[in-house]
């Protein structure tokens, strides 16, 4: 099937993946990481980003209490990474796997971020125009084409299957 | 948002000594959530655990309609990585004995 448009991100023949963003998107997208790097700086405990923090064990708080105390501090480096990548190449029009990969956690994080907020469900009902969360849930639909362009793109270049049939 | 809640089968389970039996196999489970897009799903099931596309597919679809799926199992350090691994992605992913 055709795509009606053309991807945002894209694979290029030396490796490596075109980036075809306007100008205003870009500002915005730099604009959110920056948003989030603040938050993220400021607190791991407020309730939209603690989608990004989950609960390993559900039946033993003790375990998950030590399992948070082992990975938080490295799961918040790597956010702060990925978002620092997608802030330094946020004006690029050409991106390496590994800046890539950061953009795909940023962007999945931001979803995660908006999505708690907005407290989206999977029976999502279009909002009216006029509803005050309207402007944040035409960025998050925007996140998500962009993520989708990522995530394609990407699985380009996964390698062949190391797993055979479960 | 809706979480996964513990199940009943784990609310009634007795306190025996499974708990402390090291050889026991840990499970790795992902939940359904209401924001990460399907197709990211598959895709981190893939590059996380090198899975066939059919299969990561398969496991998110499981995911999507039984609200969660077993998506690995092994010693408790081993699914412990796994765990974080998925949670740096994302997703929502616990551990628990395989009962």
């Amino acid at each position: 099937m055709a795509r009606m448009f053309r991807r945002r991100i894209s694979r290029t023949r030396r490796g490596t993946y075109a980036v075809r963003l306007p100008a205003p998107e870009r500002e915005l997208l730099a604009n959110l990481v920056d948003q989030l790097r603040e938050l993220l700086e400021l607190t791991t405990d407020d309730p939209s980003v603690r989608r990004l923090f989950p609960t390993a064990y559900h039946d033993d708080a003790e375990r998950d209490r030590e399992y948070q105390q082992l990975v938080r501090d490295e799961l918040l480096g790597r956010r702060l990474t990925a978002l620092a990548t997608v802030e330094a190449t946020a004006e690029a029009d050409e991106l390496d796997e590994a800046q890539l990969a950061g953009w795909l956690t940023a962007l999945n994080d931001l979803r995660l971020v908006l999505g708690t907020r907005l407290d989206v469900s999977e029976e999502q009902d279009a909002i009216e125009d006029d509803h005050p969360d309207a402007p944040a849930m035409a960025v998050y639909g925007y996140l998500s084409v962009l993520l989708t362009d990522v995530v394609d793109a990407l699985a380009e270049d996964l390698p062949p299957p190391t797993e055979p049939e479960m | 948002m809706t979480g996964p809640s513990p199940s009943p089968v784990e609310v009634d389970e007795p306190v025996d000594d499974t708990r402390t039996d090291p050889d026991a196999p840990w499970i790795v489970l992902v939940w359904n959530d209401p924001i990460n897009l399907m197709s990211y799903v598959a895709f981190v099931l893939q590059k996380l655990f090198g899975y066939p596309k059919e299969k990561a597919d398969r496991l998110m679809l499981q995911v999507h309609s039984e609200g969660r799926a077993v998506v690995a199992n092994g010693p408790r350090e081993t699914c412990e990585l796994h765990v974080f691994r998925l949670h740096e992605h994302g997703l929502w992913a616990t551990m628990q004995h395989d009962t």
